[in-house]
Order: C-alpha cells, then structure tokens, then sequence
C-alpha cells in the first residue's frame, strides 16, 4: 500500500495525457450562440436601399439571416452559395450590413448582385450586438415564427448548406407540419 | 545549397544525439568505461552541429533568401539587420531551433562542469540529456524543419516579421526564457541519472542546486523581462494577463520555486528526497507542456503559433514517453530512497514543507485554471473563458501565504527551533510590519486601501525579519562587518531572492490600486491633468523609419509648474504589411512611470490618446532582477566552488590537502 | 478589419501573429496598435467602472484579450455599449447580465459558479486541504523522531563528505 502512493503521479499524468490528447482534437473557436431558440431582437431601422424596415416585415417561412459587410472577403467566398438559394427560390435571405458604410454596401450589391430581400443597415454595430454576433460572415436559421434555431460561424458555401443547414430545415419543417 | 548544409548538419546533430542518447547509459549500466567516456564528446559534437545549422539559419535570414519558407514567412528585405537576426525566433521553426540549441549548450556546460564528479553518473545525465534532444531533432525533422524551400518559384521579398515583435524585447526575451525553462532539462537529467543509478544521496542534491539555481534565476529573468516588454509595447499598461501562453512558465516557476527550496532541505539534511525528485520532473514536465500548448494550437491564446494538431501530438508523445517514463521510473524507485534524517516539530525543515505545499497547490491551480475551459468543451461543448478575475483571486491568497511563510523560515533553524526563539526574534517584527502597512499608505495617499495596507504589512514583514535575522546571526561576532562577511554567499543569495519578493509585492499591489488613466481629444496647445501631473500637447512631426512611416507627438509634462520631462509617442505603419501600431512613450522612474498611447488624427488638428499614471511599476521587475542575482549569488557559494577547484586537480583527491585547496579557491 | 477575415489569415498563413512562448501577452492578433477611445465619463468613479468591466469581459472575436486590450471591432462596439449603459445608470450587475444574454460565458473572464464549474472555483481549495492534510501527517511523524535520532548525522556527514572529496 505504501509503495502505491509512488504510482499517485504517473496515474494523474496519463489522465492528464488523455485529456491533452482529446483536447488537440477540440476546436476552442466554435462559438455557440446564445440567441438558439429565442425569437429574434427587436429592430426597427433602415435597410441598405433607405427604407424602415422592423420585425414586421420578417418572412412568414424559414428564412436566413446573413451577416455581411462590403470589407468582408470571406463573404465575397459565400456569395455565390447564397445567390443560388435567393434565385432558385429555396429559402428567402434577409441581410444584415454589419459595421459597413451604406455606399459602400450599395455599390457591393451592385458589383456581385443582391441575393437578399433587403439588409438591415446596422453601420454602428449595434444590432449586431443584440444578435450576438463576432464577426461577418455569420448565417443564422430563423423559423417561421421568428425564433432563432441555428448558427453558423463564418463562410456558408454549399459543403455546409448540404450538411448542415438543409438537415435544419428539414427538421423544422417536420416539426412544423 | 547553404540551407541543406543546415539541414544536413541538424541530420548530423541528430546521428550524435541519437548515440548519445544511448550508448553511455547503457555504459554506466554495463559498467564499460570506453561508452561512458564517449557522453562528453558527443555532447560537443551535437552542440556544434546544432550551432552551425542555427547560423546557417541566421545567414538565410540576413542574406534575404527568401526559398527559405521560413525566411520567407518571417524576414523582409526592408526590416533591419537586428531583426533579420532575431527573427531566427520569430516563428516556431526557428523558435525550436533555438530550444534545442539553447539545451545542447546546457549540455555542453555539463560536460565542461562536471569533472568532479563520478564518470558514471555523468554519463548518464549527458545521456538522458542526449534522448531528449534526439526527441526534439526528430520532432523539427518531421513536423517542423526550418529549412524548407520554396520551390520552383520563391517569393520575391518575405511576408515581414510581425510587427510587435520588431523590439528590443525581441531580442532578449525568448532566448532568456527559453534558457531558463531548458535549465530545468538538466535538473531533470540530474535526478533521472540519480533514479537510473538508484543511489539519491545528498551529494546528488549539492551536485545539482547550483544548476537548479541558475536555471531558476534565468527563468525569473526571462518572465520578467516578458512582462516588461509586453507593459511598453501593447500600450495599456497590462504587464500580466494571465493567457494559457503565459501560465506554463509561471508553473514551470512554481515548481523551481519548490525545487530549489526542497534541494535545500535534501542537501543540508537529507530529507524530501523523493519529493525533490518528483518535483524536478514536475518543473521539467512544465517547460515541455509550455512546448505543447503554445504550438499545438491547444489553447486559444493571444500568442500562440499557428495551429498545427499533427505537432501537438508529436510533442504529447515526447511528453509521454519522457515525462511518463520519468514518474514510471519514480514509482519504480522512489520507496528505495530512504529520507534518512528527522526533524522537529518547529524546524527550517517544516517551514520548507509548508512552502512546498503552498507553491505546489499555486502551480496545481494555476494549471486547473488554464486547462479547465479545454475540459469543460470536451464535456459540455460549450466555451467559457477564464480570466484574469479568476487567477487573481485564487494566486493572491496563496502568495499572502507565502509572504507570511518566507519570513520565518530564514529564521528557523535545522532540526529544530523553538517557539520562544521565533517569537522573541518576531513579535516586533510582526507589530511594526503591521503600523507601517497601516500607516504608510495613509500618509502618501490619504486614502485607505486594504490591498496596499496588506501588501506593505507583507512586504515589512519579510524586509523587518530579514533584518533582524541578519542582526542576530552577526551579532557575536567582534565587529559587524566581520559578521557580515562571515555569512556566506548562499545566505545573502537567498535574503536578495526574498527581498525581490518583497519589491514585486509592493510593485504589484500599488500598481494594481493606485494607477490612473484618462483617454482624452487634445489639440496642439491644450494640456490635460492627471493626478499631480499636467500634460502639454504641443503637435506632431511626422517621421520615417527604415521600414515605418508614422507620426509623433510631442508632449511636455509638468508637476507643480516644474517641467518634468517631454515624451514622444509615435503611431507608425509597417509598409510590407501595411500594420498599425503604437509606440508608447514612457518616462520610467523609481516611484511611478508616465506614459502616453496615441490613438488617431480625429477631425482636425485633433489627436486622441490615452496618459496613464502607474505608480511603483518599475518594482515588479526590480524584485524579479533580485531573484535573478540573488539566485546566482547562491550558486557562487563557496563550497560548489570548492567542487569545481578539486576537478581542476585530481592528484589533491590522493593527497589529502583540502585547506589548501579551499584556500586557493576562495582566493 | 472583420473577424472572419482575421481568423480566416490565422488559419492560412501560419505563424504571423507567432508570439512564442511570450509571457507578454495581451497582443492583439493582428498588430499592436492600441486601442484609444475618448469617452466622456462624470465621474472618476465612472471611469473606474468602465475600466473594471472592460477588464473583465473577453473579446469575443480576438485569442484571448480583454475589451479593454483589444482593437477588434465586435470590442469597440461593446465598449461603446459599456460607456452608454454606466452613463444610463446601468449597475454593474446588469451590465454584464446585458453581455451574458448575447454573448454567454465566454464574454466573461470570471467564470459564474455553476455545477459545471463548482470543480475550477472549489478545486484550489481542494488542493490546499489535501496539501495541508499531507503536511500535518508528515508533521506528526516528524514529531515523533527523538533527539537520538536527530544525533546521526554525524556518520552521514563523514560519508556525504567523502563521496563530495572534500575529505580524505
């Protein structure tokens, strides 16, 4: 028994070991979100075009909600993934032009084409506080409802459409019908 | 073509190593002199082929060969020669060059120092010393190798050294660091040799403190001078942030701490032997889990290498075998080392343990802390973040502690003391320490504080004590300097290591309360206060460096209508990469610094900047500057001289004239 | 600068933002220039409180940095919502239970007490009681060895002696 406790230490380094061999496999920069299963903030602002735009004028399905900016060049990467989704008519894009200049965002709509029904012009950052978000690109699930069901951090192209988001609305769909 | 003699040569360094690592181990087991003798030249042999693929390295960099990834990725042919060099270690490649290299010349001082001591056993530190850097070669040949081209087509100029790490800081930080954490490699090798051998005696402890010493003082220094480079250069003033980069070294320290003050209590009374092996394993497993977290990618840090998964497991694996074989080795043989001597119940003895226990629960914490949100990922995925908040209000406690604990132990005899003699030689000690923590913050600031008042009381406590030990030791003696002189080098080295202690207490605690800062819109002419000093604007000049543009503004600072000093912070762009950045003008004294961050032209004339007031931050680093020296004055003791004298002779072990021996050595 | 684009460079080019094994920490990944905002407080008190809480809130989009040591914009965005809710009368408390709602743990660098974390709060205790409890038993066995005991050294010192050369 007295000899034992000599074997206290290398039995408290392989637990150790194990945990730093599991943790290499970990990504310590997937942030959740806090917003999952929470109606969207409330907003009342303009959008890119000049126009009021407020909860109220939210799509009655599933839709997306994408963070962008015209400074972002992973959303340039994205782009084309969500032009496709906006003009085949699957799911509606509502934007959100994160900390960006209403010009410039203008102008980037006009150069690579406008995949959203409308962006909510956030210049300040202040709703994006509110939603939560980190950073442009940032693509959240919103259901019929309004409610918040899943987000994605960073490029949103067809890989993840596939693997992720289409199994999310189909999930929701189900739950809805 | 000279980065593939590099290469070859880190090839070579690896043959050498790997017969290092192997042959004079198994001589010391098999008892053939022949393998044993070859340790000494083979660790020669490994340091100057790592010394020359290091150079080599340094050459691509200051020869702009940019089909070099690594210079490639690290250099620019417009940063200036001193970073060219530097930049060696600017990234990991050439940053674990350096570890290696910095450990071959550890070794390499092994074999120089060690040639009074038995063959055998050095044979096999060099040996165990060998393994690892066959372990670490392995590593950059498969994972890492600085010398990688580009081809066919290399890149015209480099992607340019960060542009934070263009300082002086550079230059002389992680190389010190790096020193200190390879030091405790040695330690290591010194008690697996000891664990291999199976013979712990306490002249394997006087063998080994000097070199726990040094490596301790190193690392102390290489913290420090971390956290004073990053205090001028980040702009706010922040000079530790408790990251999962920074914490390893800091528990690597801890565990030194513990280590050299337990080699004390098994030099001088053979006691704790197989604590203090155990505890230079933990510091040894320290620096490498340092390794691993930094270049894993493990952690998220604000200075972590690129993330790179394939190299942490390869460095997990050395921690395996190495660390894992070293505790296995210990289990092994640890109930075979009797501690021979007993101590009483009020002794130097219990007050070391209480030390240990206090040091080695702060180290214990501190790694909880920093792994803890990588564990509750793994079991909730969800992230939490663990910050300085957290770090403060468990380490300050325990330091408290420590503060308390440091005082008395000087004091305390061997074997046994007694209580009267410790309260007779304290009581008053413990009464003034605390009217001065009470008194003196009342009077310079006029405002209560409860951090400052403990942190004087604390800091007094250690100085008074220290103070009065010193009096009663040379208090027989005929005169005061004859007892001052009589105190040995090791004695005055440990009372300069506490007293830095002391400083960084106050440095900390006052820093932490009293500093003061105030961001502000100034234009040219306008002036702002703070505290009792005033701030005078007078505009800006622009100004070129030899790979900057920039800006600096010139400020006047007043107190009391006297002009104190001008400070000129700059705001410079990197042109290779096009980066901002900040120089920040300080004016450094004893008793507070004054510096300035200027933040940007707004409208107009216009500038915004931050001024802040940072009383006693110097000290943090004065007390870490005390450890360092003190550490070395303990390891220039008399009798590791008197060691190294006889190597220098080997018939006086025959002839039996150890007086004249010493006496040439003290001389 | 976004954050995307920023994580997206650390993941591509490796190592330019290699800080080593600095101890210094709290560089911003990207460069080192500091941040410096100009807001107008009433009081010093103010000013403290906006120090305090920025010090404690982590950047979510950076490594590993305070809102107050950070140039990131998601950081200057919420130090701005600080200084307008310590203006609005905001206490501390709803200050960062404002953050939490949108952000959650990891925005705070003071982990809250919960089952999850009853270990990392309660561990270093943990640690001391059982670092005390081994101390206190080798204590009492200490207490135990007599005097005569304490005596033999002497041999052990003529042996350490011979074994250090420092005698015959």
């Amino acid at each position: 028994m007295n000899r034992l406790k000599f074997y206290l230490p290398v039995f408290g380094f392989v637990v150790i070991a194990i945990v730093l061999w599991r943790g290499l496999s970990l990504d310590p920069r997937t942030l959740p979100s806090m917003l999952i299963d929470k109606p969207m903030p409330a907003f009342a602002m303009i959008s890119v075009d000049g126009e009021p735009v407020d909860n109220a004028d939210l799509p009655d399905q599933i839709f997306l909600l994408n963070v962008w900016g015209s400074y972002c060049l992973p959303c340039l990467v994205e782009h084309p993934t969500l032009m496709r989704l906006s003009e085949e008519g699957e799911i509606p894009v509502i934007g959100v032009n994160y900390r960006d200049k209403q010009e410039l965002a203008i102008d980037w709509l006009q150069d690579n084409g406008n995949p959203f029904s409308f962006s909510i012009l956030d210049e300040s950052g202040r709703f994006g506080i509110d939603l939560g978000v980190y950073g442009a690109p940032e693509t959240y699930l919103v259901d019929a409802d309004g409610v918040i069901r899943f987000r994605h951090v960073s490029v949103l192209d067809e890989t993840v459409w596939q693997e992720q988001f289409v199994p999310a609305i189909a999930e929701l769909r189900g739950e809805g019908s | 073509m000279i980065p593939e003699v590099g290469q070859f040569s880190l090839i070579l360094a690896l043959c050498l190593s790997l017969m290092l690592g192997s042959l004079p181990i198994i001589g010391a087991y098999k008892n053939n002199y022949l393998w044993m003798s070859l340790a000494r030249p083979l660790a020669a042999g490994v340091f100057v082929f790592l010394g020359i693929s290091i150079a080599i390295l340094a050459y691509a960099f200051v020869t702009d060969d940019f089909s070099v990834q690594f210079v490639a990725l690290h250099s620019n042919s417009m940063l200036p020669d001193r970073y060219k060099l530097t930049a060696v270690w600017g990234g990991h490649e050439g940053s674990f060059l350096l570890w290696t290299f910095m450990l071959s010349g550890w070794m390499l001082a092994v074999a120089i120092f060690t040639k009074s001591m038995p063959l055998e056993f050095v044979a096999r530190v060099l040996g165990v010393l060998g393994f690892l850097i066959t372990g670490y070669i392995l590593f950059m040949l498969a994972t890492s190798n600085p010398f990688d081209r580009i081809v066919p087509l290399p890149p015209a100029d480099g992607a340019d050294l960060n542009s934070a790490l263009q300082d002086f800081g550079f230059i002389i930080h992680p190389p010190t660091l790096y020193m200190g954490y390879v030091g405790f490699s040695v330690v290591f090798a010194f008690a697996m040799a000891a664990l291999l051998s199976g013979k712990m005696d306490a002249a394997w402890a006087r063998w080994c403190r000097p070199w726990a010493n040094v490596s301790w003082g190193i690392l102390t220094l290489g913290i420090a001078l971390g956290s004073w480079w990053a205090y001028y250069e980040l702009g706010w003033g922040g000079w530790w942030a408790w990251d999962p980069v920074e914490n390893p070294p800091l528990i690597t320290w801890l565990f030194g701490t513990a280590l050299i003050h337990s080699l004390a209590a098994t030099e001088k009374r053979g006691v704790f032997k197989s604590w203090t092996v155990l505890l230079s394993i933990l510091a040894f497993a320290g620096s490498l889990l340092g390794t691993f977290i930094t270049r894993s990618g493990l952690l998220t840090s604000v200075h972590a290498f690129a993330a790179d998964p394939d190299r942490g497991f390869f460095i997990l694996a050395i921690l395996g075998v190495t660390v894992g074989g070293a505790l296995l080795l210990f289990a092994f043989r640890a109930p075979l080392m009797k501690s021979e001597f007993g101590f009483g119940l009020v002794s130097r003895e219990i007050l070391l343990l209480a030390n240990n226990v206090v040091l080695v629960v702060a180290a214990a914490s501190v790694f909880l802390g920093t792994l803890f949100p990588m564990v509750y990922q793994a079991i909730t995925a969800d992230l939490i973040s663990i910050g300085p908040p957290y770090f403060n209000a468990i380490f300050v406690p325990l330091m408290g502690l420590l503060a308390i604990l440091m005082a008395i132990g000087p004091l305390c005899r061997w074997k046994r003391t007694s209580v009267g003699y410790l309260l007779q030689q304290l009581g008053k000690v413990a009464v003034a320490a605390i009217a001065l923590g009470v008194v003196l913050p009342l009077v310079v600031t006029l405002e209560f504080s409860l951090a400052a008042t403990l942190a004087i009381a604390l800091a007094s406590w250690i100085v008074l004590a220290m103070l009065q030990d010193i009096a009663s030791k040379t208090a027989n003696k005929a005169t005061r300097m004859r007892g001052l002189r009589s105190l040995s080098y090791s004695y005055y080295g440990m009372q300069l290591a506490h007293l830095g202690f002391a400083f960084m207490i106050i440095g900390v605690a006052l820093t932490s309360t009293f500093s003061s800062e105030r961001s502000v819109l100034l234009t040219p002419g306008q002036d702002v206060g703070l505290g009792n000093y005033l701030f005078q604007f007078e505009g800006t000049t622009s100004v070129n460096g030899p790979n900057y543009v920039g800006e600096e503004a010139s400020f006047t600072v007043f107190k009391d209508g006297e002009e104190v000093t001008t400070l000129r912070p700059q705001r410079r762009i990197y042109l290779a990469t096009g980066t901002p950045s900040t120089e920040m003008a300080i004016d450094a004294g004893f008793m507070r610094d004054l510096f300035i961050t200027l933040g940007e032209q707004k409208q107009g004339d216009a500038w915004s900047m931050t001024i802040y007031v940072k009383p006693f931050v110097r000290w943090i680093w004065l007390g870490a500057l005390f450890m360092t020296f003190g550490s070395i004055l303990a390891a220039a003791d008399k009798r590791y001289r008197r060691l190294r004298r006889r190597q220098t002779d080997p018939i006086s072990e025959k002839k039996s004239d150890p007086v004249g021996g010493e006496l040439q050595a003290s001389s | 600068m976004n954050s995307l684009s920023v994580r997206g460079r650390y993941k591509d080019l490796p190592s330019i933002g290699t800080l080593l094994f600095l101890l210094c920490g709290l560089f911003a990944f990207q460069s080192t220039h500091a941040q410096v905002d100009t807001f107008e407080f009433d009081t010093d008190e103010q000013q403290q409180r906006f120090r305090n809480l920025s010090d404690e809130l982590r950047c979510p989009m950076c490594q590993n940095s305070s809102l107050s040591g950070s140039t990131g914009g998601v950081a200057e965005d919420l130090r701005r919502e600080i200084h307008r809710m310590i203006m609005a009368g905001m206490s501390d408390r709803e200050i960062v239970q404002f953050m939490f709602e949108r952000y959650g743990d990891f925005i705070l660098f003071r982990p809250r007490l919960t089952a999850g974390t009853v270990l990392l709060w309660f561990g270093p205790l943990l640690f001391l009681l059982i670092g005390a409890a081994v101390g206190f038993g080798i204590w009492r066995r200490a207490g135990k060895i007599s005097d005569s005991d304490v005596e033999l050294d002497k041999t052990q010192q003529e042996r350490l002696e011979q074994l250090l050369g420092n005698k015959p």
